[in-house]
């Protein structure tokens, strides 16, 4: 196991810029989620670790080894492909035994570790099958008892589970979760999914466009984010944006929407008076104003109603801004009727509107 | 001729009703089996016809009425035959192999090594596979006599390759680019080298491509003509079609019995080959790898 240092790392593909300065420490025995939205640059990242792309500029670490111009397999990683990259003609046993072939391990050692890779992850009835006669979901376990026999330092991961059905995906991901809480590799995983981000990392590395938006634990990147992209990004349904303006007085601090209703604002929020803001609420911070109140919240279109018995999601529109609310309690809103929601100021978020950072203090 | 038959129905329930089908699959592959298997059964009869029948106009000429076999005899023991086929064998197993061998190399290099030019000295090796060897054939005649291999093997297993290596890596750079990057970069994780890469995952995933092109080097080099005619003068030399045509017609005397008799087991070698393969030779043509 080795921690991963990763220092302005530039990647350029011919005179297209692709990274531009990437900064990450990885810490031991960690699992870290990239995560962003498809082409910013993730899967490039993590084959510049794996070594599979040339580093155009910067230094990546490995332990304390300098993995620049090292080979893929000087480095001691391994990784799980999205499409698995099983080798077709090759039984499982002789996947998983692959690698220590070549690293010409004698026969017993090779045995007792394919053995406990095939325990681990229950594939011991599988052993002489060829991948074709595999299901996904298997496919994907013998995937990672490949790169589990070899006891790498770290282990990568590129989009493992895109190719599953929903439900397997769910599975396999507590499945990867667990194994790594069992051997404690230092893992990076790639993906585009923040469900399978928050779920899955210790600590987030959200990316867009070859720069990284923001680094941090998945609640912390719940509850705090760096700007109006990872609000956005993370979260699911995801946070509501109203525009609007910033409003300083003494008796605290609010956001002037377009048609003049007025939130209360964090009062901890930097910027200043008049200043053009974005304010976000999560849709499980909107809690609905009992009819015939005298405090307003903001006036709403009900659209759709999509109860999934557990909780119930409302689509609203406020002044052609697209709203959504979800709420514990069972409602029954007609479409085309005006809810008021009010924000929990707590928990709400002001942006601006320049450069899309949070106005914290 | 695809023979996967059994799958790919769906698509054809037209043909269900018998005689539609009749009309529309029978009668045109039979058409085409007869204009293909003709000039077989033409050959065949031949070389077992004695001379008087050949010659008569009575009687069904496509029938043999007492077959003979002094034709084989003629063939196989008042001429060099057997020399032909043993030269043919040689011939075309070595420059198959050779060319082989080289166009993996070729191929594997210009599809998969990140090097700047690749793609130019891929249509480069084609334009060379373009030049007829009708042309060619006099350049070389003069190489391969300045090293004085003129009227040795040695002459046709080396001048072959000029043909069978483009038309093999241009073969096997199809079947290479089938073959998903991430196997090969999931070896180099594993600690492979370039070399095992290449006979450890992709040679073992391309066998089919690799067949496909043996067989077509081997029928091009046993049925090449014009270098076989050219660069080699000696009957014990000779390869068989050069050694049928040039010693069975005398003058404006064919000796036609011996002569299909001779093009007879001539093509028997590559038929049975075809036969042996010819799941992977279809799939090779076709497929590509699956996981
Ligand atoms: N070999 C390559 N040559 C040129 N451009 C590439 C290459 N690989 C990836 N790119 C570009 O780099 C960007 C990032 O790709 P990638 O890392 O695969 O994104 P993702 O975050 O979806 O994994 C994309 O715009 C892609 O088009
Ligand atoms: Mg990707």
């Amino acid at each position: 196991m080795a921690s991963v240092t990763i220092q302005g790392v530039k990647k350029k593909f011919g005179a297209t810029d692709i990274l531009h300065g990437v900064d990450i420490d990885i810490a031991d025995g960690t699992f870290t989620v990239l995560v962003g939205p498809s082409g910013c640059g993730k899967s490039t990242l993590l084959r510049m670790i794996a070594g599979l792309e040339e580093i155009t500029g910067g230094e990546i670490r490995i332990g304390d080894k300098r993995v620049n111009d090292l080979p893929p397999k000087e480095r001691d990683i391994a990784m799980v492909f999205q499409n698995y990259a099983l080798y077709p003609h090759m039984t499982v046993r002789d996947n998983m035994a692959f690698a220590l072939m070549l690293a010409k391990q004698d026969k017993a050692t090779i045995d007792a570790k394919v053995a406990r890779a095939a325990e681990i992850l229950a594939l011991g009835a599988l052993l002489d099958r060829y991948p074709r006669q595999l299901s996904g979901g298997q496919r994907q376990r013998v995937a990672m008892g490949r790169a589990i026999v070899r006891d790498p330092q770290v282990f990568l991961f590129d989009e493992p589970l895109s190719n599953l059905d929903a439900k397997l995906r769910v599975a396999m991901r507590s499945e990867i979760k667990e194994l790594h809480q069992r051997l404690k590799t230092t893992s990076i995983y790639v993906t585009h999914d923040q469900i399978e981000a928050m779920t899955m990392g210790d600590k987030i590395v959200v990316m867009r466009d070859g720069r990284i938006e923001q680094t941090g634990s998945p609640l912390e990147l719940y509850d705090h984010p760096a700007n109006q992209f990872v609000a956005g990004f993370i979260g699911s349904p995801s946070m509501n944006f109203l525009p609007g303006i910033l409003r300083r007085s003494a008796d605290g601090l609010r956001v002037e929407l377009a048609d003049g209703t007025q939130l209360d604002a964090p009062p901890q929020s930097s910027g200043v008076d008049g200043q053009p803001v974005i304010f976000g609420t999560r849709p499980e911070h909107l809690t609905l104003v009992p009819e015939g109140a005298a405090h307003g919240g903001i006036p709403s279109r009900v659209v759709v109603m999509e109860p999934s018995g557990m909780d119930t999601f409302v689509a609203c529109r406020h002044e052609g801004v697209e709203l959504s609310a979800v709420f514990r309690e069972r409602h029954d809103f007609a479409p085309g009727s005006t809810i008021h929601l009010q924000p929990d100021m707590k928990t709400a978020h002001l942006f601006s509107v320049d450069t899309g950072q949070r106005l914290a203090a | 001729m695809s023979r996967d038959t059994g799958t790919d129905t769906a698509g054809m329930t037209f043909l269900e009703s018998t005689p539609k089908k009749m009309l529309n699959a029978y009668l045109p592959l039979g058409a085409f089996l007869f204009v293909l298997l003709f000039p077989f059964y033409w050959m065949a009869i031949t070389a077992f016809k004695p001379d008087n029948e050949l010659l008569s106009r009575d009687g069904n000429p496509f029938w043999i009425n007492s077959p003979t076999l002094a034709h084989v005899k003629k063939l196989l023991f008042d001429t060099a035959y057997p020399e032909w086929m043993w030269n043919t064998v040689v011939v075309s197993v070595t420059a198959t192999f050779f060319s082989l061998a080289a166009s993996v190399l070729a191929a594997y290099a210009i599809e998969r090594l990140r090097f700047s030019g690749a793609k130019q000295v891929g249509l480069a090796i084609f334009l060379a596979y373009l030049v007829p060897p009708s042309i060619l054939f006099i350049p070389l005649a003069s190489v391969v006599f300045q090293l004085g291999l003129f009227d040795t093997r040695l002459a046709l297993i080396l001048t072959y390759p000029t043909f069978l290596i483009p038309f093999c890596t241009w073969l096997l750079m199809g079947y290479f680019r089938s073959i998903p990057f991430e196997l090969e970069e999931c070896a180099l994780i594993d600690g492979a080298t370039r070399w095992q890469i290449l006979t450890k995952i992709v040679l073992p995933l391309a066998v089919p491509g690799l067949i496909s092109a043996g067989i077509f080097a081997f029928t091009l080099s046993w049925n090449e003509f014009i270098y076989a005619l050219t660069f080699v003068s000696s009957s014990e030399i000779k390869t068989l079609p050069v050694g049928v045509v040039t010693e069975l017609v005398e003058g404006d005397v064919y000796h036609w019995g011996s002569l299909m008799a001779g093009a007879l087991f001539g093509s028997l070698p590559v038929a049975f080959i075809y036969s042996f393969f010819v799941e992977y030779y279809v799939s090779g043509m076709t497929g590509s790898v699956k996981e």
